[in-house]
């Protein structure tokens, strides 16, 4: 008798334990219809395709005649950007920068241009032409000493309650994964797929808008555009996915 | 929108005569609806395209209007009979009459 409480009570435990076990992860790519894989997997189909497109003029083209094009450093994207982007976010001399923020870096130092804004249709080109570089290839954790710490605060802001629906990343993404939130299927939320195709926007969108669309979701305040929030979120994302293929560009519906 | 606008456009390379295949064209293009407001409301400009064309070798196989229901960088697929070698043209002509045209060539034996 006392053994059976144990295993109920055990297997309750297990039910509502928060870690995701590293064998149990999945990218949403398995929840998603057999037409949208199909769309993904096809680049003749996937729309992001043309943004990769875009990212190819801009890698040859000189912003002006000063400045170098990406290429002149960095040769041929398909050799120079194979992996890249499977290694942000990391600490660049000492700044955490996801891939966004290295191409901004980029260009105000090496092009000497002003920055791309976030979500504008050059920077999601460029970072969707780089990222589609390391598509297959697997994440690989950050192990840099001074990134523990946004490691740390990232995971701690996964696990925190937020908005007026008062949930977490987790209440859902750990917790509740594979169940239904509005007839769609919640995903364990890996950003295996950024940037990303999505039918509902009709456009790329970077990981960065996907958070925003989750935090109007549960009614919170919205961290502010350049806020460090972001990237230490993207960044326990990151490590969370450790070793899953990367997709980009990803289709969603 | 910038013109011309990208396209892909899918043709099998080669078929045997009296052959289904299946044809499948995608263009870049934001089909704006002219409803939508942006971030300080103001109206943003009505921007779709109206037509695409498919012409084998000049002759019209496929047609279609499109009007602003449709999504974003619209995918057309249709089937057609392959006849003869030759060139399949494509046209998407937008709300302000430019137009786009790409082409695929197919060896029919």
């Amino acid at each position: 008798m006392r053994f059976c409480l144990y295993l109920v009570l055990s297997f309750l435990i297990a039910c509502f334990s928060h870690a995701l076990e590293l064998h149990q992860r999945q990218s949403s790519y398995i929840n998603i219809s057999p037409q949208t894989q199909a769309m993904q997997d096809d680049p003749t189909l996937n729309p992001a395709t043309f943004w990769i497109m875009d990212g190819e003029s801009l890698w040859a083209q000189k912003p002006s005649s000063q400045s170098p094009a990406c290429s002149e450093c960095h040769g041929q994207v398909i050799t120079s950007m194979k992996g890249v982007a499977a290694t942000f976010p990391k600490s660049v001399k000492g700044r955490l920068l996801n891939l966004d923020g290295q191409i901004n870096h980029c260009r105000t130092t090496k092009q000497q241009q002003t920055v791309w804004p976030l979500e504008s249709k050059a920077l999601l080109s460029m970072s969707v032409l780089i990222a589609n570089q390391s598509k297959g290839m697997p994440i690989v954790a950050n192990k840099q000493p001074e990134t523990q710490m946004a490691l740390k605060t990232g995971e701690a802001l996964f696990k925190q309650r937020m908005g007026q629906v008062n949930l977490s990343c987790a209440k859902c993404h750990d917790d509740r994964y594979g169940m239904r939130l509005a007839g769609s299927v919640i995903p364990q939320a890996h950003p295996t797929g950024y940037p990303i195709y999505r039918l509902e926007w009709q456009t790329v969108g970077s990981l960065q808008r996907r958070l925003r669309n989750c935090m109007n979701a549960v009614r919170a305040q919205l961290f502010e555009p350049d806020a460090p929030e972001w990237l230490h979120l993207e960044l326990y994302l990151m490590w969370r996915a450790r070793g899953m293929l990367i997709e980009s560009p990803g289709v969603r519906p | 929108m910038k013109r011309p606008l990208r396209t892909i456009v899918t043709v099998p390379a080669k078929a045997t005569r009296g052959q289904l295949i299946t044809v499948r064209a995608l263009a870049q293009h934001p089909m704006e609806n002219g409803f939508r407001h942006n971030e300080i409301g103001q109206r943003i400009e009505r921007d779709i395209l109206t037509d695409f064309i498919c012409l084998y070798n000049g002759i019209e196989v496929f047609r279609a209007k499109l009007h602003t229901g449709i999504a974003a960088n619209p995918v057309i697929e249709f089937n057609t009979l392959a006849i003869e070698s030759g060139e399949l043209s494509f046209e998407w002509r937008d709300s302000d009459g430019l137009s786009t045209i790409a082409s695929a060539r197919i060896e029919v034996a």
